[in-house]
């Protein structure tokens, strides 16, 4: 029997379970509020904006709930919501492309660093945890929209390739590609940072 | 894959991968006996692994108060 015959046979779901289900995904969704903002607020430049883009999105998932596949990745699929509305309001500071050449490597943090504090690795480390919050956070906010989306999926969301990918309804290979690209454009303002400090 | 002493495109993408752990069962052993041997890439595993914990942290923002209940008042509209 196929997929739509067994659909046909059943009794339409009562109000009451339909109910219980709402609550239920409600309640899921709420769940994962902090882990959602946490995305949201280095996707766009103020917590203010932050708020509402996640406003907006709890708004549009408690809306169409239906459209949701229990057991699914719940966090992939508002963080969709969310990617989407921060492209249709235009959210984004739209910055012109690095223009830096990327053939320095990703290995320019790691030499700069290495240059100041020499070869030893945990001197390195070091110098890691000399780069105040704000280094990095200036860095995320630099990187053009389509890298730092990839960044702050995978980094900071901690998403894997394919929900990255599916999250931003592209290629598996586009995730990988920027990601490494965003990756290294965000070692070399790092880097800059840690030359000036 | 020997040990080597400088940058190597292979091994930079099987460590970003390892660290990301998107690596197949295959490629993770590949990548856990290059980075027993190399001493290069271990240093730059080690590297890497401190840049990623320093992101995370540093640029984990908690969600302010009063979100969540504003959020919890969005449920009853429809």
């Amino acid at each position: 029997m196929g997929k739509a015959d067994a659909d046909a046979g059943k009794e339409p779901r009562s109000i009451a379970s339909q109910a219980r289900d709402r609550v239920r995904f409600e309640e899921e969704a709420l769940a994962l509020a902090d882990q959602v903002y946490r995305v949201a607020r280095r996707l766009v430049g103020s917590r203010e904006e932050a708020e509402d883009l996640v406003q907006e999105t709890y708004a549009r998932a408690f809306r169409a709930w239906r459209q949701y596949t229990p057991g699914t990745n719940l966090r992939a699929w508002l963080l969709r919501i969310l990617t989407n509305l921060n492209v249709d309001r235009g959210r984004r500071i739209q910055r012109s492309p690095d223009t830096t050449p990327l053939e320095e490597s990703d290995y320019f943090l790691a030499n700069k660093l290495a240059e100041r504090a020499g070869e030893d690795v945990l001197e390195q480390e070091k110098v890691v945890e000399r780069l105040s919050q704000d280094s990095i956070v200036d860095a995320l906010s630099s990187l053009s929209h389509d890298f730092r989306d990839v960044v702050v999926l995978v980094d900071i969301g901690e998403f894997s390739y394919a929900d990255a990918a599916q999250i931003l309804d592209v290629p598996i290979g586009t995730v990988m590609s920027r990601l490494h690209r965003g990756r290294r454009q965000l070692k070399q303002k790092l880097a800059e940072q840690a030359v000036e400090a | 894959m020997t040990a080597h002493k400088g940058p190597c495109d292979a091994c930079e993408e099987l460590l970003q991968g390892y660290l990301d752990r998107q690596l197949n069962d295959t490629e993770l052993k590949q990548a856990e006996s290059h980075l027993g041997d190399c001493d290069y890439c271990r240093r730059r595993y080690r590297f890497e692994l401190s840049l990623r914990m320093y992101v995370q942290t540093t640029a984990a923002e908690r969600m302010p108060p009063g979100l969540l209940e504003k959020l919890a008042q969005l449920r009853a509209v429809e």
